[in-house]
């Protein structure tokens, strides 16, 4: 029988193997230094190109760009909301006719592009200047920014009418079941137990719905309205300095990382009760 | 050989002018607008019109292998297990999801002109540069849609079971040939969807290029409106013209998904 008299003292890991250099590493070098040249380019452009009068010229306008594009789509989110309501309501109910009409609502704002939408309210109807001035529209309808409002709101409209449906019909038909099963009437079920369910289903999609309309507001500066990307066409034209689309980009990579943050702790947030 | 080459745009363009759907043999405009302002030839704006949607139609269809192209490689680093590679591709899609398509448009058709620009001018030649503006419509449309791509494919990529690659590996093929054997075909049925929605984006995404001077189904329609006054009439065509598009391309994805389907397991 043997006894151990001595241990033996505590040793130092092996050394780690060595990592291969694979194919993957190499491509992920270079693709970092292509990224890590255009980063140190565009910033040496910058320097080498600085100019204060430049800068304390157009830097103000730029920020009356942002405040003005903010503005837009927050109006026209909100707004679109509102009209989305309706419109949700009748692509869901029995009336075959209503349901068809909001239906070609929702195909036509959703298959067009938004520029197309923006020329036909804001040069399209333009051409009806006499009807409209009759009716006393004339004054709403000559403004750019009106019409762009307004087709922004109808747009965003039926894609959250989409989105709306596509949340209220995702509620599992038990949740309905349940609640007449309680005795509660149609209108405390919709508000109190259909409703919370489909808007945290909604949440994302209408995230990523202010996220297109912030991308998509770029397009009001073809109509002269002078939002960022207004503000930045128009310094580009005076200065012919490429810089002045890079700072454009800056500040709208800022707001959409800003929002898709703060939406993804919002959305952390209202769903903790769902974590197990 | 020009002549080669001139005979082959002749064959495609009188080709064209056959399937044309608004002012061929059996266009709409011409059976139907005879006559007026839409009428094709010099007395109308058919022909200019049908000339547009044919730019939109190939600037659709060009951007569109390219885009997936890219998207499925940029998947691919995504999923990688290499550090840089993943962050590369997530810097990429940042980018270029973050960024208006508009804006995006400019910098690449200012950005390539500025480029080419400086490399002649490095290499001694001197002039002034244009950049086709369907190249770079294709290019901007293209990384954007990649962008985009790229997590729909990641997405599928996911929903493939990690048993489906062993499998591949345990009948002895290799990377290449499982990924394009095993995973693609499974990969496409998933992703299918979603790159339709991608594609009905493209569509309506390619309307800005009319920014830039091509001359798209918006550019000609504008055009006619500016010299016709009838704006309303125009525009609504425009918007006509691209829910036909969007229509047809329904129907076709449809068709597709019915057929990338019939080997799944009827449940």
């Amino acid at each position: 029988m043997s006894v151990v008299t001595n241990l033996i003292p505590p040793q130092a890991p092996p050394p780690a193997p060595a990592q291969p250099y694979t194919l993957s590493r190499f491509f992920g070098s270079v693709a970092l230094g292509i990224w890590l040249a255009l980063a140190v380019g565009i910033f040496l452009t910058v320097v080498d190109g600085w100019d204060p009068d430049k800068f304390a010229k157009y830097g103000p306008s730029y920020l009356s760009g942002l405040g003005v594009t903010l503005l837009l789509v927050s109006l026209s989110v909100t707004l679109g909301a509102i009209v989305s309501l309706p419109i949700a309501f009748a692509r869901m109910s029995n009336n075959k006719v209503l349901s068809w009409l909001a239906y070609g609502y929702v195909y036509f704002f959703r298959g067009t592009p938004l520029l197309t939408q923006l020329f036909l309210v804001y040069y399209g109807l333009g051409s009806f200047s006499a009807e409209l001035k009759a009716l006393g529209l004339w004054g709403f309808f000559r403004d750019a920014w009106n019409c762009a409002l307004l087709t922004f709101t109808l747009n965003t409209a039926a894609y959250q009418a989409e989105i709306l449906r596509g949340a209220i019909e995702s509620v599992p038909r038990g949740q309905h079941e349940g609640a007449a099963s309680l005795g509660l009437p149609k209108r405390v079920t919709f508000f109190r137990v259909i409703l919370p369910q489909a808007l945290i289903v909604a949440l994302r999609p209408y995230g990523n719905e202010i996220i297109l309309m912030i991308k998509g507001s770029a397009i009001v500066a073809i109509v002269t309205v002078f939002d960022l990307m207004g503000e930045t066409r128009r310094a580009f034209s005076r200065t012919f300095d490429y810089q002045t689309y890079l700072w454009a980009a800056l500040l709208y990579l800022m707001i959409v990382e800003i929002i898709r943050n703060l939406w993804a702790w919002l959305e952390a947030r209202l769903t903790r009760h769902l974590k197990r | 050989m020009s002549g080669f080459f001139s005979a082959i745009a002749e064959a495609v363009s009188a080709f064209l002018g056959f399937i044309d759907p608004l002012c061929g043999p059996a266009g709409v405009f011409r059976w139907f607008a005879e006559g007026t302002l839409l009428a094709c030839g010099d007395t109308g704006w058919g022909d200019e019109i049908a000339v547009g949607f044919l730019v939109t139609a190939s600037l659709a269809v060009a951007t569109l292998p390219v885009g997936l192209l890219i998207g499925f490689f940029i998947a691919l680093a995504k999923q990688s297990e290499e550090r840089s590679l993943r962050m590369a591709a997530d810097i990429y899609t940042t980018i270029f999801r973050g960024l208006p398509e508009l804006l995006t448009l400019f910098i690449v058709y200012y950005g390539l002109q500025i480029l080419v620009q400086n490399l002649l001018s490095a290499l001694g030649y001197q002039g002034a540069i244009e950049i086709n503006a369907f190249f770079a419509g294709m290019i901007a449309l293209g990384v954007v849609f990649s962008a985009y791509c790229s997590e729909v494919l990641l997405s599928a990529f996911k929903a493939i079971p990690r048993g489906q690659y062993e499998a591949g590996y345990a009948l002895g093929l290799h990377h290449g040939r499982t990924m394009r054997l095993v995973i693609l075909p499974q990969l496409v049925r998933i992703a299918l969807p979603g790159l339709g929605n991608l594609w009905m984006a493209l569509l309506k995404d390619t309307a800005l290029v009319s920014v830039v001077g091509l001359s798209d189904i918006l550019r000609q329609t504008g055009i006619a409106a500016r010299v016709t006054k009838e704006a309303f009439l125009f525009y609504g065509i425009a918007c006509a013209l691209f829910l036909v598009l969007a229509f047809l391309s329904s129907l076709a994805f449809s068709a597709i998904e019915s057929r990338v389907k019939r080997s799944e397991v009827r449940r």
